[in-house]
């Protein structure tokens, strides 16, 4: 049976859209650095590293782990590389994660990390597989379609989109870590900005980052003896579905229902818009935010919107959501499923400063990936489960 | 532990290209076939692992379309590291330890013909101050080759190693080269890359494989001689040529150890060069009662990202087909040895 596992580090870099004066392994050991003193330990104490990063083509460095061994004191240990797509920052720390629970190492490091800036993602995102049907448009390309099925199907007001790229910007000024610190940001501001591919306006977009995540994950002894209060695992999950498949829902697909599901199930969440008391999730264009408030199982199909509409997802609302400021203000692409799981820790940590959500308790990290069809998740505690 | 057993193993002919198909033509017939083999419904496979490489085909996101091959509906749980399928499975093993699911499928691919391989790889290296010198795979496989000569061996025994493997290639119908060259003749050959001869080299392969991993009493009952894994482990070194010493392997040496690598009556090791046997042979301490690469190695199909998982599956089959009783898999990924995976397996 697994075991309990808990967070006892975390450590974050400033994002921004060019750390030209870190390598990418200065990057990651910044992260990883700061994830071994917030535990407490020093690189000996570490079991085995798990790393996580989007497609190699990103940087244009291919299986990056080999020449990041030596930067994340991973010589003589064991090593390895998730790549799930866009959840892969979340995966990365599920499967650092099954480590412990699988009770085969004490103490693990994860890190994942993206460095956008000595890369051109938009192009490495819209080459063609071989023999296979391009979409050449990127993700904001292929995502926008869902959204327009979306706003048809829920009936949900044009306004609502804005409302989530206003919010997240004025979350991420209460981070000192989100590379948007948009000081003037406004609901005019996002309307009033370019749209980029219909109904996506260029503030209702995620910007393109360098940075890195870390977390320091341990068994139930580690987190007893963790000299700041851990965040305890209730339950990780993974699912996937096919790209193409005619049956499938890629507006609210069944792979994301199943994983929270199962999530739900291993926590004993019945209620979840109750029990939770606040979300970090993938949200790398505004919609997203009301789309998955209904895949989460927080709103009934169709009326996610009014969530976001009614300030219920606000940093004063019933269910914050994205008080770091989410993917819409820092993205290093293979991160930021990791900032979410960190982001829902260090909440339940009680350890997120200004953007500390009061009584976080219980807390949801969420990540997804390709055409809406690879997904992470786990919910972290300030209790024991 | 929970004790958990390899139950089935497919793996393609390896080629030197698949021509036009794709990862999910490739994977199909494999997966399928792995599935099958191991009698376990495709709806009741717990955990879906695989191992890649994006540059390979020249493209991001490569393993998404081969998902498509595995029918992952209704969704299933499913991972995917971007590394040879040896850890693709480890990552299963380690998922199987939780007790809440029962059985694994790990596959993986490789489309070498797409590109040029040797070049391709130096974009593994350090992408500041080692990879902008263009040093070939190839090229960096030799600097390591002369360090072992240098290091008191001879030429002669890099030979043995490669007609051993063609010979003992010419048994395995899923090996692409295979033959029967005398030590003697081939040290006549010209040299690639000095010390290397094109012999001492791995052909560049397509291929694909799958292994059904299961737990228990699950493993007992689909199959009649399950290879369980006794011990499984990797370990990384140092990226840099110049701060490790090339003509040992002490990653593999170490994991050896943590994965109980004694007493084996076969060894599958992922050896792409010939002197990287005997460096591999040495730090796992196999003697020559050893029987070292039966299907002929990687020095016979090297598909990349799939000869590792096919070392552990070719160790396994072993095991299932009562022809040993204990057999060792490794796999290796990096410059000259760098990072290496030893799975010890047992009948019984």
């Amino acid at each position: 049976m697994a075991q309990t596992c808990a967070v006892v580090g975390i450590g974050q870099t400033k994002y921004s859209a060019t750390r030209g004066d870190v390598s990418m392994p200065g990057l990651l050991r910044e992260a990883a650095t700061r994830a071994l003193e917030d535990a407490g330990s020093g690189w000996a104490d570490i079991d085995a590293v798990v790393i996580g990063k989007a497609p190699d083509m990103f940087e244009g460095v291919m299986m990056p782990e080999l020449s990041l061994a030596d930067a994340l004191g991973a010589v003589g240990k064991p090593m390895m590389r998730v790549h799930t797509a866009g959840s892969v920052g979340g995966s990365t720390a599920l499967v650092a994660a099954s480590l412990v629970q699988a009770g085969i190492h004490r103490r693990v490091l994860t890190v994942a990390y993206e460095k956008q800036s000595e890369s051109d993602a938009m192009w490495a995102l819209s080459r063609p597989l071989p023999f296979a049907p391009p979409t050449l448009a990127g993700a904001g390309g292929y995502f926008a379609p869902l959204i327009r099925a979306y706003i048809r199907r829920s009936n949900a007001p044009d306004h609502v989109g804005i409302l989530v790229g206003v919010k997240d910007r004025e979350n991420a000024l209460r981070n000192p870590y989100a590379h948007l610190h948009l000081e003037d940001i406004s609901f005019e501001k996002v309307a009033e900005s370019p749209m980029l591919w219909d109904p996506i306006r260029y503030l209702e977009t995620c910007p393109s980052s360098d940075g890195a995540c870390a977390m320091v994950l341990t068994d139930e002894a580690g987190g007893n003896a963790s000299p700041t209060p851990p965040a305890w695992i209730h339950g990780t999950a993974m699912r996937s579905e096919p790209t193409m498949f005619a049956g499938r829902d890629a507006v609210n697909p069944r792979a994301g229902r199943d994983c929270v599901a199962d999530l739900y199930g291993q926590a004993g969440i019945t209620e979840p818009r109750r029990q939770i008391d606040m979300a970090e999730i993938y949200v790398p264009f505004s919609w997203y935010e009301p789309m998955w408030m209904e895949n989460l199982g927080f709103a009934p199909d169709g009326e996610g919107w009014k969530m976001t509409d009614d300030g219920s997802t606000s940093f004063q609302g019933d269910l914050p959501i994205n008080p770091s400021g989410g993917v819409l203000s820092s993205n290093p692409i293979g991160a930021s499923g990791m900032i979410r799981f960190a982001e829902a820790a260090l909440q339940v940590r009680g350890q997120a400063g200004e953007h500390q959500v009061d009584g976080a308790r219980l807390a949801l990290g969420h990540a997804y990936g390709g055409g809406s069809q690879f997904f992470a998740m786990w919910l972290v505690g300030a209790a024991k489960p | 532990m929970r004790d958990v057993a390899v139950v089935s193993f497919a793996q393609l002919p390896n080629t030197r290209s698949q021509d036009t198909r794709n990862e999910v033509e490739m994977l199909m017939p494999v997966i399928s076939e792995a599935i099958e083999g191991s009698g376990i419904p495709r709806k009741e496979i717990g955990f879906t692992v695989s191992g890649s490489c994006d540059y390979l085909v020249g493209a991001p996101f490569s393993f998404v379309t081969g998902l498509d091959a595995v029918g992952a509906w209704p969704p299933i749980q499913e991972s995917h590291v971007e590394m040879d399928g040896a850890w693709a499975l480890y990552e299963a093993w380690v998922r199987l330890q939780h007790g809440d699911v029962d059985s694994a499928l790990v596959y993986s691919f490789g489309k070498s013909s797409l590109g040029p391989l040797r070049d391709i790889l130096v974009l593994q290296l350090d992408p500041y101050c080692a990879a902008p010198l263009w040093p070939d795979s190839v090229s960096v496989a030799a600097l390591q080759a002369r360090a072992w000569l240098e290091s008191g061996h001879d030429e002669s025994e890099m030979a043995d190693v490669a007609a051993r493997s063609r010979r003992d290639a010419k048994t395995n119908p899923m090996a692409q080269l295979s033959g029967d060259g005398d030590p003697g003749t081939l040290l006549k050959e010209p040299y690639l890359v000095s010390p290397l001869r094109r012999h001492d080299c791995p052909p560049l392969s397509d291929g694909a494989a799958a292994v059904i991993l299961a737990a228990g009493d699950l493993a007992r009952q689909v199959s009649e001689r399950p290879a369980w894994i006794r011990g499984l482990d990797h370990r990384i070194e140092a990226h840099g040529l110049g701060v490790r010493e090339l003509t040992t392997s002490p990653s593999t040496a170490l994991a050896g150890r943590k994965a109980g690598a004694a007493d084996v009556d076969v060894a599958e090791l992922h050896a792409p060069f010939t002197h990287q046997e005997l460096i591999l042979r040495e730090a796992l301490g196999l003697g020559p009662q050893v029987t070292v690469n039966p299907s002929g190695g990687a020095l016979a199909a090297n598909a990349m990202m799939v000869a590792g998982l096919t070392r552990i599956g070719e160790a396994a089959s072993r095991i299932m087909d009562g022809s040993a009783g204990r057999t060792l898999g490794h796999a290796t990924s990096g410059p000259c040895l760098q990072q290496n995976l030893v799975c010890v397996m047992e009948a019984g």
